[in-house]
């Protein structure tokens, strides 16, 4: 029945896509529909049965679906693995993923393509589940590239933009030059454990050298990196809003994107034998966070906001891998998932009022015409932002706190800075978006309207979820989802030494305080005085021009990597396309020539002795006269009977000083 | 004299290609235009008897006409594999031929003389009996790529193919001559033999083994003798080029891989070295050019090219002295896996291709696949999973060549190679993906003129499920394919 159960959770979506796949012309959307969200909906289902009862029991359970590749010593099985940490990314991944169903059943309603979406998302959604709940690293594998596969279908979607398929196409080869780092990584693992099951790699893991830790360490992490939009190949996941809301919502910002974390977390037995590897997770997090966060400030278009913000708080769970704080990671991954997903699903439901607009510049004044969205839109940023007591404040501390409470006073500094910036990007979006004058162009302002019900009523629940999700949490390092994920992610890096109740609240006080102070600022900014921000720009014009153009990473990508190889190919593809040819016309020429010269020595050594022995024998033999027939194949006979001599005359001379050589000798 | 019945037995299969190919032939004139397909049913009738007949001698060792052919699973594999390939091709010729109105009965006489010059290369234990087989093999391609008559391009192909093809054959005589000064003999044995005696410095012994791998290079077309690739896979009739693609490519690997370890494995340390150049060079440039290509079988052109690379990693595994044994073997059965899963994935590729029409003309832009999508939605999903298999995404076949071949070379301590492999496969998706990129993120202009659409005929169906299949079902249970492998690689010594 467990394994049913198990088993079901993939499977569900899987059919759906299936049967909308190969079926979906034939049917109306609110078949495709049903199917989409309702198989969704069934695989929440039995993935909280399955979260029960491994509550209950506490076990650790393996359930083999088949073997995939076996053969001398490697043996890997279609296998999928029940722990807590499944647990809760499972329970993460179909939660959200079915609000997310539920909600583009009204965002996508009337978009052409609509049953090819509801198909995309589903196959997006069974190649997470294989990525989380795989028991072996080529099942994870299977899941990332699947994800990467949907992602790019799914970017691409509206594609009579240009943009978006250039940046479909981006996503997924920026994914693929971090998968070759993290194929390298399984390779690695199975060279130096002879398997790639997680239960028998951990529990050897002790045995690593510390290099080779490492090596694998990094290998994993430039696979992590790409997947989960680090620096440096996060440039794919701005772009990546080119495809319809609630992509964004569920690949990237919910779930997809934190595969990268998911996979360290995962991964933590290796980490724990590479300090060197460590710390460079928790760099790579700590300057994503903030870098990604500084080019946030001056973005304007809503959902562009809102990605570099997902960057930078994947940077934050980066960041808690990279100090050991593994739970927190989850944590705030989970936590992530609730505000993030409301925020990009508010963002939708704006974007749907405004018929399509996402500049902020052409926003303002939304709070009365939208105010369900308004309010729900607030409680994201209030999570987000780290206020006392919704579920970002809670995940957020914990991975600051932890930070300091280990001395990394550096990577608290940057944090600490980031969550400043990340306070203020976001009320700035909130004020440019809901408060201030209306600058909403007529043609949109027209048909402003709250958006329905079926939109409505996923974002109650995920708003729900953003004011309480953190209590799992709470008290920090001893809630219920430490106990629980206890187990897996080991007792190392979470401290154990005791933390005076004092320093926690203190540093609990100094968050808030600086997430305060970052609301204060945009509030004075947008609200008190709207002008000054465009003062500071036109005061400081480098400074707000490189952060506009995203400090010229893409263009400067563009001129070291793209271009040189696309030059690089065009140069070669002339070279092939030119020597061949030139190769080809000089065997001609060749050929030509010694035609040429043949048809000389033809006509004036050969007709000349043929002319001459014709001549002695033109009384005496008859027959020779044959020999003039004109006939070509009489010449050939000719020319080779030649040769024949030649070759013959030469022979001898040579096999006489041949044999001259070997008397000789 | 009189032939031991055991010889004829060993040569089964081949006598009887040879003598269905002559059969075609000599029924051509007879046969009325419009039942030129009973001779395609006839040539497969023969695939049919050859490949029960090749399956049933997969246990057996005969060493036959006083060692010029050898029979053994090694042999066996690549022709069940070729017998595949070339059935495949007849049917998707059914229609391609029908399509372009070159529907010629001779042209199923060349294929299955084609199809026994590889079968000769593969179970050949003599050079100048694989020789005979490459000559065979050639000479019936030059005809099959000029076949489009009345189409400069494809007898330009032709010519070409022609001109390069007789100079690698030259330069392969050549080394074959100089070997045979060496060791006195053509057959394997005992140039392994002469080899073993005179060492791996000997520089006569080193020109020859130079001389052999760029012939072979030719063959298998790799950086630097790919030269002719993308022009002659242009030019050729789709079909054609598709046959050329895989069924050449494999048949040239399989001859590779026995002369090389058979007959020269004496000189590994030596071959290893050029074959790793080589196969880095063809990797890089394979991948680098093909993202610039806008045809779509210059861009598959170039792809053969970069998937030989990845399959010459196995060889460079094999070759690589330090490794042991069971890693060497298991370097040649990722190849002989490689170049199975390769044949799937590029035929079905090939079969779009061949059969997308526009306006009656075939669509070989990469641009005429737009909207294809919305158009055909199966068949852009078909294109879909064959690209996605070329990149080597699982769960498709193409990912479980690539795992075994990346897999040999991290075994064989060539990590790094296996990380250059890993990083090109990283590119070359970008130019599998434009494919996918055209068919479902772009409507055609409403004035270009005719939409792509797919002639389908059943026997179009057949090839498209299986080659389908194939690539699913190998990356789903590559277990069977795996086992037989490594039950018909070769035996190193």
């Amino acid at each position: 029945m467990f394994d049913l159960l198990v088993v079901l959770i993939p499977v569900l979506p899987l059919l759906a896509v299936l049967v909308n796949g190969l079926l979906g012309h034939r049917y109306s959307h609110g078949v495709a529909h049903r199917l989409g969200w309702g198989s969704v909906g069934l695989s929440f289902g039995c993935a909280i049965a399955v979260f029960l009862s491994t509550l209950s029991t506490g076990l650790t359970r393996e359930v083999v679906v088949y073997r995939w590749i076996f053969g001398g010593d490697l043996t890997i099985n279609l296998a999928f693995l029940v722990d807590p940490l499944t647990c809760v990314m499972m329970l993460v991944v179909t939660g959200v993923g079915f609000l997310i169903h539920v909600y583009s059943v009204g965002y996508m309603h009337g978009e052409e393509g609509f049953t090819r979406f509801f198909t995309y998302m589903n196959l997006f959604m069974v190649s997470m589940l294989l990525l989380v709940m795989g028991n072996n690293y080529l099942v994870l594998f299977i899941g990332w590239e699947g994800v990467g596969l949907c992602s790019y279908l799914l970017i691409g979607y509206y594609y009579d933009r240009v943009s978006a398929a250039k940046a479909a196409t981006k996503a997924f080869v920026v994914n693929r030059i971090g998968d070759a780092g993290f194929l390298v990584a399984i390779f690695l693992v199975f060279v130096n454990f002879k398997t790639l099951d997680y239960t028998q790699v951990f529990a050897q893991a002790g045995q690593l050298s510390t290099a080779m830790a490492t090596a694998i360490g990094l290998c994993l992490l430039i696979g992590a990196v790409g997947k989960s939009a680090q620096l440096p190949l996060y440039t794919w996941l701005p772009d990546a809003m080119e495809g319809p809301t609630p992509v964004s919502a569920l690949i990237h910002a919910a779930t997809m994107v934190t595969a990268g974390v998911y996979m360290i977390v995962r991964n933590h037995a290796i980490y724990d034998m590479a300090p060197l590897a460590m710390t460079t997770v928790a760099l790579v997090g700590g300057l994503t966070a903030v870098f990604a966060a500084t080019i946030g400030l001056v973005q304007n278009d809503i959902k562009r906001v809102l990605a570099y913000s997902t960057v930078s708080q994947l940077g934050y769970m980066f960041l808690a891998c990279g100090i050991g704080a593994y739970t927190a990671a989850i944590f705030h991954l989970m936590t992530h998932a609730y505000f993030k997903a409301l925020l990009f699903l508010s963002a939708g439901s704006v974007i749907h009022a405004l018929s399509g607009e996402q500049d902020v510049r052409k926003m303002g004044g939304l709070r009365s015409k939208l105010p369900w969205t308004h309010a729900l839109f607030l409680i994201g940023t209030l999570a987000i932002a780290g206020i006392f007591p919704l579920a970002g404040f809670w995940s957020k501390d914990e991975i600051l706190a932890h930070a300091f409470v280990h001395r990394h006073y550096g990577l608290y500094a940057i944090a600490a800075i980031g969550a400043f910036l990340t306070a203020f990007y976001m009320f700035r979006l909130t004020y440019l978006t809901f408060y201030g004058h209306s600058r909403v162009e007529p043609h949109a302002a027209a048909h402003l309207h709250e958006s329905p019900a079926i939109m409505i009523g996923p974002l109650v629940v995920l708003g729900a979820l953003s004011i309480v999700g953190g209590f799992p949490g709470v008290p920090p390092e001893g809630g219920w989802l430490h106990h629980f994920l206890g187990p897996v992610v080991g007792v190392a890096g979470r401290g154990g030494e005791h933390v005076r109740v004092g320093l926690v609240v203190a540093l609990m006080g100094a968050a808030t305080g600086i997430a305060l102070l970052g609301w204060g600022l945009a509030h004075y900014l947008y609200s008190v005085r709207p002008d000054t921000a465009d003062r500071w720009a036109a005061e400081a014009p480098r400074v707000y021009s490189t952060l506009r153009n995203k400090y010229y990473v893409d263009e400067v990508y563009d001129a070291v990597f793209v271009e040189p190889t696309k030059r690089l190919g065009a140069a070669w593809d002339w070279f092939d396309r030119h020597v061949i040819d030139a190769v080809v016309r000089g065997v001609g020429r060749l050929t030509e020539t010694g035609s040429a010269a043949s048809t000389w020595f033809e006509k004036y050594v050969i007709y000349g002795v043929i002319n001459v022995t014709g001549y002695a024998n033109h009384l005496a033999a008859w027959s020779w006269r044959k020999l003039q027939s004109g006939m070509v194949h009489h010449y050939a006979a000719i020319i080779v009977a030649g040769l024949f001599i030649l070759v013959h005359l030469i022979l001898i001379w040579w096999t006489g000083s041949f044999a001259l050589g070997v008397a000789a000798r | 004299m009189t032939l031991p019945l055991s010889d004829i037995f060993a040569v089964l299969p081949e006598l009887i290609v040879v003598t269905a190919a002559c059969l075609v032939l000599a029924l051509d004139p007879l046969t009325p235009s419009a039942r030129k397909s009973w001779l395609a049913w006839l040539s497969l009738a023969a695939l049919v008897a050859c490949f029960w007949i090749s399956a049933s001698q997969m246990g057996v060792t005969v060493l036959a006409f006083s060692g010029l052919v050898i029979l053994d699973p090694y042999a066996g594999f690549w022709k069940l594999l070729l017998y595949v390939v070339t059935g495949l091709t007849i049917l998707l010729s059914l229609a391609y031929l029908k399509e372009e109105r070159i529907n010629l009965g001779e042209y199923y006489g060349f294929i299955l003389l084609s199809l026994s010059g590889m079968m000769i290369m593969v179970s050949a234990a003599d050079l100048l009996t694989i020789y005979l087989g490459i000559e065979l093999m050639s000479m019936s391609l030059y005809v099959l790529a000029g076949f489009k008559r009345f189409e400069e391009r494809s007898l330009e192909a032709s010519a070409k193919y022609f001109v390069l093809g007789s100079f690698s054959s030259g330069i392969l005589l050549y080394g074959i001559s100089l070997l045979f000064g060496v060791a006195g003999s053509t057959r394997l044995q005992p140039i392994a033999a002469a080899v073993a005696i005179r060492g791996f410095d000997d520089p006569q012994l080193l020109i020859a083994m130079i001389l052999l791998v760029v012939g072979f290079g030719f063959k298998v077309s790799v950086v630097p003798f790919h030269m002719w690739t993308p022009d002659v896979y242009e030019g050729a009739p789709t079909s054609v080029t598709a046959f050329m693609a895989v069924a050449s490519k494999a048949a040239s690997f399989g001859a590779l891989l026995r002369v090389f370890l058979e007959g020269l494995g004496g000189l590994k340390a030596n071959w290893y070295v050029l074959f790793l150049i080589v196969s880095v060079a063809t990797l890089i440039l394979g991948n680098v050019v093909a993202i610039v290509q806008t045809n779509i079988k210059r861009m598959l052109a170039y792809s053969s090219i970069a998937h030989a690379g990845y399959a010459l990693i196995g060889m460079v595994v094999a070759g690589q002295t330090e490794a042991g044994s069971a890693v060497r073997s298991l370097g040649v059965s990722s190849v002989m896996l490689y170049l199975a899963v390769y044949a799937f994935m590029t035929l079905g590729a090939f079969t779009v291709v061949a059969l997308l029409r526009k306006g009656g003309l075939e669509g070989e832009e990469i641009e005429d696949f737009t909207g294809l999508a919305k158009r055909q939605p199966l068949a852009a999903l078909l294109m879909l999973v064959f690209m996605a298999s070329l990149a080597g995404i699982p769960p498709t076949a193409g990912f479980i060549g690539k795992f075994y071949v990346f897999l040999a070379a991290v075994k064989a301590g060539l990590a790094w190679l296996a990380v250059v492999a890993v990083l090109f496969a990283a590119v070359s998706a970008y130019y599998y993906l434009r494919v996918v990129m055209v068919m479902y993120m772009r409507d055609p202009e409403p004035a270009e003129g005719p939409l792509p659409r797919l002639a389908t005929s059943p026997a179009l169906t057949v090839v498209l499920a299986s080659t389908l299949g194939g690539v699913v079902l190998l990356g789903l249970f590559p277990n069977a394919l795996v086992w037989v492998t490594s039950f018909a690689v070769l035996i190193l010594k």
